[in-house]
This record gives C-alpha cells, sequence and structure tokens, in this order.
C-alpha cells in the first residue's frame, strides 16, 4: 500500500505579517499540498498547525525542513516540521 | 483515515517541550561469537572490524529519526555478548574490554555494554579472570559497562562470585576514586539478567540472541507526573487507568522508532523495554510521581504501595503499545539520577533498606546508591547477596549497581555529572557479615510450591 506522506508543521511566536504567506509559499516551491490548517493568536501569541501531504517526488522533508526551519530563524518564531507517524503512533491505534 | 486532530497534535507537542518526553537509547545488540579465536590480538581485531561494521550507521540513523519525527534520542548504544563467551581462549580479557571501548568511539555512541559474565550456577576460569580484570576495565576504558550475573530462581546464589563482587565493586571504587568511583557506575551485578536489556550499565546482548537486534528504551515520568496532576484526590483505580493510559502513549513512540531503526538499520527489531527512566533533571522524576500520588515524600511508609501500582500500570499500558516487549520494563529507581530520590535521600527519607523494599515491587533493584568508601567487601557482598535473594525468590530481575565511594562519609555527596546525576552517601549497617560471606558455596534454588 503507497499511503499519503504527510509532516506537522507547528508555528509558535510573536504574531506578525506574513507568517502563512512565507510557510505556505515554502510548502508551495516544495511540491507540498496543504491538508489542513489551524490558527489562532491569543493574547499576541501565534500558534498554527499544519498538515501538509509531501508524498510527491519533487517533495524532499529534508529541504523542506532546512527551508522552514531557517524561516522560523528570520521571523524569530519557532517553526518545527515533523513527519506525521510520531502523532498518529501515539494517538491512533 | 482519521486525521489527526489539532488537540492531539498539541499534546505530543507539549509532552516533548515541557514533560521530557523522550526515547532513552536506542541500542543494537549485537553477537561476538563468530570473532572467537585464541590469538589475543586475532579476537580484539574480529571484534573491533565486527562492531564497527554492524554499527556504522546507527548514530546517523538515530539523529535522522530524531530529526524526522522531531523526538529527542538521548542515548545511542550497543550491547554485546556477554565478554566471558569470547575470551575463553585468551589469558588477558582486558585487551577485549579496550577493543570494545575502541569500537565504541570509533561508532560514535554513548556506552557499549557486555562486559560481562553470567555464573549464576558456576564459574569457569574465563569467568574467574573476566570478572578480576573488571576494575582494571572500568579504570582503563571510557564508554565500557560491564555487568556479571550471580544467581537466578532456576539456579540459585553463587555465592563465591558474590563475595567476589564484593571485592571487585571495592577494587573498581579504588581504581576510579579521583571520580568518586564512577567506574561502580558502569557495573551491575544482577539476579536474573535479561538477555535483551537495552539500558545501561547492564545491556549486554544474551546468548540466545540472533546476530543483531535493535531495541529501543522509552522514557517519560514527566509525563506520568502531569497525568496524574489532573486527577488529584481520586481513587487509585483512576490513577492506575490514568497511568496506564500515558504508559501506552508514550511506548507507541517507542513502537515508532524502534521500527524505524529496524528498518532504516536493515537489522531485525529486538524489543521495546517499558520502562519509566528518571534523569537528573527537574521534571523527570520518578519519585516525583510516587510523590504527586500523595506521599510527602519518596521513602515514607506507603511508597512502596505506590510503586507496585505504578510499576504494574505502565507494564499494563505499555504491552498494548508495542509488538514485542522486553528489557527491564517497569519503574527505574536509580538514586543520584533522580532529582526527587536524591532530595528524598538528603532529607533522610530514603534509606538503604527501603529502597530494598521498593526494589521488590519495581524494575531492576538499588541503582546508583553512593555508600561510605569504608564499607567492607563483604558488606557489599552482603547487600548483593540480600537483593539477589528478593530476586531469586520472587521470579524477578534484581541488581546492585551501589558505589562505595573513596574517602566519603554519610553526609557528603558524590558528583557524577551528566545523566548520572550527584548522590547523597547513605549509611549501611555498621554490623559485619564476613563470616557469612566466607562460607562460599551456593544457596539453593528456591521450591516454587506452597507459596507463602
Amino acid at each position: 500500500m503507497n499511503e499519503m506522506k504527510k509532516a506537522v508543521i507547528s508555528v509558535l511566536g510573536t504574531d506578525k505579517k506574513g507568517i502563512i504567506a512565507q510557510v505556505s509559499r515554502i510548502l508551495y516551491e516544495n511540491d507540498a499540498n496543504i491538508l489542513d490548517i489551524s490558527q489562532t493568536i491569543v493574547s499576541g501569541l501565534f500558534s498554527m498547525i499544519l498538515i501538509a501531504d509531501i508524498s510527491s517526488e519533487a517533495c524532499s522533508f529534508d529541504a523542506l525542513k532546512t527551508e522552514l526551519d531557517a524561516l522560523g530563524d528570520r521571523l524569530g518564531v519557532q517553526i518545527r516540521t515533523q513527519r506525521s507517524e510520531i502523532f498518529e503512533a501515539m494517538h491512533q491505534i | 483515515m482519521h486525521m489527526i486532530n489539532t488537540s492531539e497534535i498539541l499534546e505530543t507537542l507539549s509532552m516533548i517541550d515541557h514533560q521530557k518526553l523522550d526515547v532513552r537509547t536506542i541500542t543494537m545488540g549485537i553477537s561476538l561469537l563468530s570473532c572467537i579465536s585464541e590469538d589475543e590480538d586475532k579476537l580484539c581485531a574480529n571484534i573491533y572490524d565486527l562492531i564497527t561494521r554492524r554499527a556504522e550507521n546507527l548514530v546517523k540513523v538515530g539523529r535522522e529519526i530524531e530529526r524526522d519525527y522531531g523526538v529527542p534520542i538521548v542515548n545511542k548504544r550497543i550491547s554485546v555478548t556477554p565478554a566471558a563467551l569470547v575470551t575463553g581462549a585468551i589469558k588477558h580479557p582486558v585487551k577485549v574490554a579496550r577493543a570494545l571501548d575502541r569500537a565504541a568511539k570509533t561508532a560514535g555512541v554513548d556506552f557499549i555494554g557486555g562486559y560481562s559474565a553470567l555464573v549464576q550456577k558456576g564459574m569457569t576460569e574465563a569467568d574467574r579472570r573476566l570478572i578480576e580484570s573488571i576494575p582494571e576495565a572500568l579504570a582503563t576504558t571510557d564508554l565500557v559497562c560491564s555487568s556479571v550475573n550471580v544467581g537466578s530462581t532456576r539456579a540459585g546464589i553463587n555465592m563465591d562470585a558474590v563475595r567476589l563482587m564484593g571485592d571487585v565493586v571495592k577494587q573498581t571504587a579504588a581504581n576510579t576514586a579521583a571520580s568518586g568511583g564512577l567506574g561502580c557506575a558502569k557495573l551491575v551485578v544482577f539476579c536474573n539478567a535479561v538477555e535483551d536489556n537495552p539500558f545501561m550499565a547492564g545491556a549486554f546482548h544474551g546468548p540466545g540472541e540472533g546476530d543483531c537486534a535493535v531495541s529501543v528504551g522509552v522514557s517519560g515520568p514527566g509525563v506520568v507526573k502531569v497525568a496524574l496532576e489532573g486527577v488529584k484526590g481520586a481513587s487509585f483505580d483512576e490513577v492506575a487507568e490514568t497511568i496506564k493510559r500515558t504508559a501506552f502513549h508514550i511506548t507507541r513512540v517507542g513502537q515508532l522508532v524502534a521500527r524505524e531503526a529496524s528498518r532504516r538499520l536493515n537489522v531485525p527489531f529486538g524489543i521495546v523495554d517499558l520502562s519509566l527512566a528518571p534523569t537528573p533533571a527537574v521534571g523527570d522524576s520518578v519519585a516525583a510521581i510516587l510523590e504527586e500520588m500523595g506521599l510527602e515524600v519518596c521513602g515514607t511508609h506507603g511508597t512502596t504501595a505506590a510503586l507496585a501500582l505504578l510499576n504494574d500500570a505502565v507494564k499494563k499500558g505499555g504491552v498494548m503499545a508495542s509488538s514485542h516487549v522486553g528489557g527491564l520494563s517497569g519503574a527505574f529507581i536509580p538514586v543520584s539520577e533522580d532529582i526527587g530520590m536524591i532530595q528524598a535521600a538528603e532529607r533522610g527519607a530514603l534509606s538503604l533498606e527501603k529502597l530494598e523494599a521498593m526494589t521488590c515491587v519495581c524494575s531492576v533493584g538499588l541503582d546508583m546508591i553512593a555508600i561510605p568508601g569504608d564499607t567492607p567487601a563483604e558488606t557489599v557482598s552482603a547487600i548483593i547477596a540480600d537483593e539477589a535473594a528478593i530476586g531469586m525468590v520472587n521470579n524477578k530481575t534484581t541488581a546492585v549497581r551501589v558505589i562505595p565511594a573513596p574517602g566519603k562519609v554519610v553526609g557528603d555527596s558524590v558528583e557524577f555529572g551528566g545523566l548520572l546525576g550527584h548522590a547523597p552517601v547513605i549509611p549501611v549497617r555498621g554490623f559485619s557479615a564476613a563470616e557469612f560471606i566466607h562460607r562460599g558455596g551456593r544457596i539453593p534454588a528456591p521450591l516454587h510450591s506452597l507459596r507463602n
């Protein structure tokens, strides 16, 4: 079975313009498809969880993670990119 | 298929960020039986070559898994066939210890375990040579860990070996006096040792294992503690259920990591060890879980019962989360490696006797306990004999890893650094067991009917 490969991208930090735009641009450039986004701002703290399909041959998890890590450093927010299996393993039987 | 939801993702992230969820170790077990030679240099070269070849990618793969899943993997380790089984034809087993140390350094792992002998019933000449070389081996290597199995439920207790190990522990402390007797932190005396334990210092790759296997030891006392904060005042039924659920989550991470490591290294999956292994960091303590259950301090009356519940619930929750469970599976209570245990010992709430009682109901035994430097070897042997008796009669693994800290007395503290932490020196009984220990021979295996 060829299961869909997914990445979970979580962003946490001070709210500023363009976080979602820049994260989604990197996803687009890496041929990843956004499956789900949830985003909130609580007293100035920006929090977003994004699930993306990274099954495309043109999409490398490592390259995507490296770019998003660098974006996080530039924006001064924490961006974490993880393979989705850890969440599925923990919460699904 | 169910899409993972935000709250589940946040729960996992919080466990990693704030509750110190990690995978404590990926341990590769390697059989050395194919290395045997009567030429010392050839044996050492064979061992070095085999280990460095098999474990070539272990650290790299560990780091990749860590990166992909965003979960810390604290240690990468190697365990090997008990060295006494491959040194039968040579005179100087300590050379093998040095070969193991070099191989571990080349592979880039944190520790290598298996400078070991299994002497629960009898001792070959090779076993004796190896055991007598342990103090030198531990003083002249950095990463080698050693263990000796002196008893089992089926064989009884080899009291000659117990006597010898008292001397070996003392000599190891003396040889590493400059670092507070650190060598003893790398030496475990077992009863009913398990063959697939991924945790140091007692890891070895048992003779019943295959050529190579990867096993994973999970951790996460902080996660259990936080979960219990949510059921303050609730009955034990609810406490047990909460621990089971939490252990299930933690173990699923271990299972995922083990499966991935096995696949990426192309090595069979061994087991997941369902252990709650503490570290000296705040929020990573098994003692804190027991205190969360309502004890003022770990070590007071009620501690044994609390630990029994914890240990059992961890296993029940973990077993369903993994396809193969093994190793030492249970809660660890190493004194120096657990900030809550350190504090309890410093407050005088935790005595050697209470620790001994606790080992009856949890994983392993008297672990990382500093005792006065002038403790006689026979007293160390007697402590080992008591602990082995608990293991033998109760059909469980027990172990002793005590540090008779050179020059230290009760009230002093010994600093080991890193994950090994620091330990207050706690008192031992001043009355002699010398005559008892010098009898030698074997304590017969216990009867397993008429159980009382």
